[in-house]
């Protein structure tokens, strides 16, 4: 997108073509020859492995829809029949399920490893953005899926997801009874949630297409977070990172058939392989892992409609985090006092989203309380503060420079 | 300094960690944990025993069927795997004399049929509310993914390495009429006291399961106290909530050979590949 390709075609087709639509030239400079910083770590292939786990998750939902039925009376069955009749239904219904499931833990892992070598910061902005916009619609899609087998939790997860929207003053109410298209969660409800869950995923590719876009102008940031100064800081995409993304593809994709084949209902709720019945409130409900965190936030503010807009806030705070952070230097490597703040973040959402496992009773609130508000203050205080206060290390002259002295390093170290 | 004031901060997040662990643990008021009795088809590679499946399709056939559906299996998955074989699956089926509707004949009449290997099993009620006047007000619940539904323990690690304990819940119910209640405890008419209940300790079955210490006469001649039929039934009740796990263990299997082999090669192209990077 940023015009380095040196692609000439050579078949009578190829120059036909090339003159009518240059799309072998495309593809060759986005997908090839892309310069590429040479010091990029394992935690960047987390991109490419998000981008095939939405092929993944499109792929097996478009199977499972084949033979789904989205009604109250029958859809519960038929995602069982689908385990049970369908030829591999069992694997394709489990692979979409755990899938959602594995899409999380990478693009959790892909979000921390922004936020650690600041690939948020100048001239990044937009492509974080576009990252957090992503984040939302993976939510959003994930949400309405999980309500389709209309088991227990899906049917009283929606219920307390939708509800929330009822806090808005005025106009809450009349939100929630648009939303549900009706006075409760019903027919209708998992008729809308089913049509949507069916679009947002196409969404979702043409927006992560924007997202490259916006990486391919800038290019990647690196581990040094120092920006690329000449040709030998890089390295065409192809093959040198499709082998290495390739690579930690096979080893997620090991970690991803760990669940799928031998621990097949961990990741989900036993409750929800019991039928949807609005007249029976389960002791506990409790979202999928991946939203924990943040309902502990929420059930963290006594006031529901306080509890709605710290929940929210969590997540548009990361649309600031460009501007909030002040340092000018971007790796966390080079940033000690940041580097220390990282981890405890890290520790602080793991923990939120364990308290959000837990029921909101005593002590369990008080905590969440705490670790919400390090959650804001983190964001609002010490990055800010941080910038002005903290001395970094020297920062490497060029990416090759820090690789060269990281090999000289390695090759020195035995002869000691 | 720096480095006093992170280790400072770690250490304080880290006693509220403690803290609130041992806070909420005091605050747990569950079912009791499901007695960890081991099964046959556990483990990788673990696989159903046909023998005790098909005592444990006797136990629901004569016991439990009187009062709990199961309307997500049929006859046919018997033969499937390979439980009984056709023949046997046929005759079982049609022992069920009357028990579904035929299609309308050509004066619109609708007949009762005898049951056919691709019929669900029949359940023992009509609807909930036929279900609920025969048994003092409680729902028996379908049977189908019972062994699914209802973890016999709770917590991360453990149900990491032992699973859910759906089958050992069954086992434990079935058999866990006999402890006494703790203080203040007691149970209104028609209910015993079952700590091992996730909706107890006070359930609407009648003690056992109305199982019996001989009750039934197994083909095989194997036991058949009480203990051995709730471990049979339950072994039973985990086939039926999950008729591939045989097929999901082994393909598992064949999946992570193949992705180690893969990754190892892989790794060696992408290593050759780099060796000219640096």
């Amino acid at each position: 997108m940023s015009g380095q390709s040196n692609y000439v075609p050579t078949t009578a087709f190829g120059k036909w073509m090339h003159a009518r639509l240059p799309i072998y030239a495309l593809m060759k400079e986005t997908a090839l020859d892309f310069p590429t910083p040479k010091n990029l770590n394992y935690w960047w292939t987390f991109g490419g492995i998000l981008a095939m786990m939405l092929v993944v998750q499109i792929v097996t939902g478009i199977v499972l829809v084949m033979h789904f039925t989205p009604h109250v009376d029958m859809a519960f069955n038929s995602k069982e029949l689908i385990t049970r009749d369908v030829n591999y239904g069992w694997l394709i219904q489990k692979l979409h399920e755990t899938g959602a499931s594995m899409f999380f833990i990478a693009v959790y892992i892909h979000m921390f490893r922004g936020l650690y070598y600041g690939s948020y910061k100048a001239p990044r902005e937009v492509l974080w953005m576009i990252g957090v916009i992503i984040y939302l619609i993976m939510m959003a899609t994930a949400f309405m899926g999980y309500v389709l087998p209309w088991g227990q939790m899906s049917f009283w997860g929606a219920k307390v997801i939708t509800n929330l929207f009822s806090a808005i003053p005025f106009v809450g109410p009349s939100i929630t009874t648009w939303l549900w298209g009706g006075y409760s969660v019903d027919n209708p409800t998992l008729n809308r949630f089913f049509s949507l869950h069916y679009l947002l995923p196409f969404v979702l590719a043409a927006v992560v297409g924007l997202h490259i876009w916006a990486l391919h102008v800038p290019g990647n940031n690196n581990p040094t977070g120092v920006e690329v100064k000449s040709g030998q800081d890089t390295l065409p995409f192809h093959p040198y990172y499709t082998m290495k993304d390739s690579f930690a593809i096979a080893i997620f994709l090991m970690f991803f058939a760990f669940w799928v084949f031998y621990r097949p209902d961990y990741l989900g709720h036993a409750i929800n392989y019991q039928q949807a019945n609005p007249l029976v409130t389960p002791a506990h409900i409790v979202p999928e892992w991946y939203y924990l965190p943040f309902y502990a936030m929420l059930r963290a503010i006594p006031s529901k409609l306080g509890g709605v807009l710290v929940m929210f806030g969590s997540i548009l705070t990361l649309f600031f985090l460009p501007w909030l952070d002040t340092s000018r230097v971007r790796s966390g490597t080079y940033r000690p006092l940041f580097k220390g703040l990282f981890w405890i973040l890290v520790i602080v959402c793991i923990l939120l989203g364990y308290l959000g496992s837990k029921p909101a009773e005593g002590n369990a609130v008080w905590y969440a309380r705490i670790l919400t508000l390090y959650y804001f203050v983190h964001f609002y205080v010490f990055l800010p503060i941080l910038g002005l206060l903290e001395s970094p290390k020297p920062l490497p002259s060029s990416i090759s420079d820090d690789v060269l002295a990281k090999s000289k390093k390695h090759a020195l170290a035995p002869a000691e | 300094m720096k480095k006093l004031i992170s280790l400072a901060v770690t250490g304080a997040v880290a006693g509220l960690v403690l803290a609130g662990v041992s806070g909420m643990a005091r605050a747990a008021e569950e079912q009791k944990v499901a007695k960890n009795i081991s099964f046959s088809f556990e483990g990788p590679f673990g696989t159903f025993d046909r023998q005790q499946l098909q005592r444990g399709y006797k136990v629901y056939n004569k016991v439990c069927s009187n009062c709990h559906s199961m309307n997500l299996v049929s006859f046919r998955n018997l033969a499937e795997a390979g439980i009984f074989n056709e023949a046997e699956v046929k005759a079982l089926a049609a022992s069920f004399e009357g028990k579904y509707k035929a299609d309308p004949d050509d004066t619109g009449e609708v007949k009762d049929r005898n049951g056919l290997p691709s019929d669900h099993f029949p359940a023992p009620f009509a609807n909930e509310q036929a279900a609920r006047a025969s048994n003092g007000g409680a729902y028996p619940p379908d049977l189908s993914l019972l062994a699914r539904a209802r973890p016999g323990w709770t917590g991360i690690i453990n149900q990491l390495f032992w699973g859910s304990g759906g089958p050992q819940y069954i086992y434990s119910v079935l058999t866990g009429y006999n402890e006494t209640p703790e203080e203040g405890v007691t149970c209104g008419e028609g209910k015993a006291f079952n700590p091992y209940f996730a909706g107890g300790p006070c359930i609407g079955m009648p003690a056992n399961g109305t199982l019996s210490d001989g009750g039934l006469e197994f083909d095989d001649g194997a036991p058949n106290k009480i203990e051995d039929q709730a471990k049979d039934v339950a072994a039973f009740l985990a086939w039926a909530s999950e008729p591939h796990m045989e097929a999901r263990k082994s393909m598992g299997f064949t999946v992570m050979i193949y992705l180690a082999v893969l990754s190892v090669l892989l790794y060696l192209v992408k290593k050759r590949i780099w060796a000219d990077a640096h």
